[in-house]
């Protein structure tokens, strides 16, 4: 995708957007239940603590659902893309495009790994392409491997 | 179990294309609600309305003259309306008001206000974590819902176009309707219309149209001495789940589930003992969702379950009478209408698409993707 336009972080948020800029995907994390959350927040809504860190994630999931967009909310957005909900290792959620596929080839539960839209400020937006043996390969799945 | 409140009073103001301001089609909502009750403006001492402006009630309140005792401008979408009866039906018990005006209604259509990408204000986390990524608001939501929906249960999106095909059915019956002077839909037709946000196409989307309406809470006491056959308060419940797109765990289990087990609980019912069920139908997959959520099927089951015209004119499931969201009007936030079409068949008033002998019916409204969700039983006297 193109880099879009990304609100400036706040005082939550900013050491999530600031890893980006090195392409570490980071989950908050409890410091006292352990429980990962997304988006960073200042309390902790497994058990309201207010002492959260940091975990880096292997930037590796699955698809949990996904959906071809047709018609763009802007016009500077191409279409058809696919925006997903990838359901992270680490049990947290992100909203995001999955890219790297035909986006009438992507199936739930599809295995994938993110990868970096770099914005104009230093920053980087998380995608999610084709978790393939290799991060330099992205094979194609034959059309009767990819469910229905 | 009556709440001892009851709906005195309902009207929908002008719908469609109307090309008149909010605050004109507020007016005529609130007066016809008033009229048909047999009361006057004032008589109203609460009112519960959203959508007008930052301070809805309010600026409500200033328009027609009038200084409530209790005001309620809850903002939670579609379901705003169905959370207003709760509150509403509490303040006339605790004696903070006597009659309620529960009001909307929206000209967006007229207006070209509505845009596929929503409203995201920017200070919120969804604009930093969400939006950028470019999901239609709501809709894009509503899709991966039904695309999980579809995998998790192996329902087709032809069987899901049955909530669209059978809205149409009502629609034709319904003058009122925005889809009324047209033709039947078939499920062909949802599935190969324009594809917006997949598998959702604009046939699996409700309209934008003009639009709204009024109902007029009072005592059971009172409205017994008043115009119309009252429509007492039975039961009510909500839920509140989500603002982000990521926070729900699972996309088929929606709120509803704890909103429809308090209002059935409250109104000392069971889904069984509904004949007429109105739940907003944003999308199709809305109402496969609900009617699960609330009981009516089992899950997994709403696409079977559904089909085979029990939820069309003559069924055994009269759903979404009006024509729904999808075929009669959509005005943005729904949930008024479907109170005021609950009231039209309890009264026996919903002529061509009257359910025979209708005594009780429940109206669910939702808000937001999937956010919001509130429930009201409500009942006539035999």
């Amino acid at each position: 995708m193109n880099p879009p336009e990304v609100p400036a972080p706040d005082e939550i948020t900013a050491p999530w957007w600031e890893a980006t800029g090195e392409h570490r995907l980071l989950v908050q994390t409890c410091v006292r239940c352990s429980g990962a959350q997304h988006p960073p927040r200042a309390l902790c809504v497994h058990c309201g603590h207010d002492a959260l860190g940091w975990s880096e994630s292997a930037g590796l999931g699955v698809v949990d659902s996904f959906t071809v967009v047709h018609r763009a909310p802007r016009p500077e957005l191409e279409v058809p893309y696919v925006i997903a909900r990838v359901r992270l290792a680490e049990d947290v959620i992100l909203l995001t495009r999955l890219e790297g596929r035909d986006p009438g080839a992507w199936t739930i539960g599809d295995p994938v790994r993110a990868t970096w839209v770099g914005l104009d400020d230093g920053r980087a937006l998380p995608v999610f392409v084709p978790a393939g043996p290799s991060p330099t390969t992205e094979p194609e799945p034959a059309p009767e491997q990819r469910g229905s | 179990m009556s709440t001892g409140v009851a709906i005195a009073g309902a009207a929908e103001c002008d719908l469609g294309v109307t090309g008149k301001s909010i605050l004109g089609l507020q007016a005529q909502a609130v007066s016809r609600a008033l009229a048909d009750a047999g009361l006057s403006l004032r008589d109203v001492d609460g009112l519960a309305t959203t959508g007008v402006s930052r301070f809805s009630a309010t600026q409500l309140a200033d328009y027609f003259g009038l200084r409530p005792r209790w005001t309620d401008s809850t903002f939670a979408g579609g379901s705003a309306f169905e959370m207003f009866v709760a509150r509403a039906t509490q303040a006339i018990q605790a004696g903070q008001a006597e009659t309620v005006v529960i009001s909307f209604a929206s000209n967006q259509r007229s207006a070209r206000s509505r845009s596929l990408g929503g409203v995201v204000e920017e200070h919120t986390p969804e604009a930093q974590f969400e939006t950028p990524y470019g999901p239609l608001y709501p809709l894009s939501y509503y899709a991966m819902a039904a695309q999980r929906y579809l995998h998790d249960f192996g329902g087709t999106h032809e069987e899901l176009a049955e909530v669209a095909v059978a809205a149409r059915e009502w629609a034709l019956l319904n003058p009122a309707a925005f889809r009324y002077d047209t033709r039947p839909l078939t499920a062909a037709e949802v599935v190969g219309a324009k594809p917006i946000s997949s598998p959702l196409t604009a046939l699996d989307c409700c309209l934008v149209t003009d639009g709204g309406g009024a109902i007029v809470l009072t005592t059971l006491e009172r409205a017994r001495d008043l115009r119309k056959k009252p429509v007492e308060i039975l039961g009510y419940g909500e839920r509140t789940t989500n603002t982000s797109m990521t926070a729900v765990p699972d996309l088929t289990v929606t709120g509803a589930v704890g909103s429809g087990a308090d209002a059935f609980a409250r109104a000392g019912v069971t889904p069984a003992d509904i004949d007429v069920v109105q739940v907003y139908d944003s999308f199709t997959i809305t109402v496969a969702l609900t009617l699960e959520a609330l009981g009516f099927c089992g899950r997994g089951e709403a696409l079977g379950w559904i089909a085979g015209g029990r939820i069309r004119p003559g069924g055994d499931f009269p759903l979404n009478t009006s024509g729904g969201g999808l075929s009669y009007c959509h005005p943005g936030q729904f949930g008024i209408l479907l109170l005021t079409e609950a009231v039209a068949q309890l009264r026996g008033e919903a002529g061509a698409r009257q359910v025979p002998g209708a005594r009780l019916a429940l109206a669910h409204g939702t808000g937001g993707i999937l956010s919001t969700h509130a429930t009201v039983v409500l009942g006539v006297e035999a």
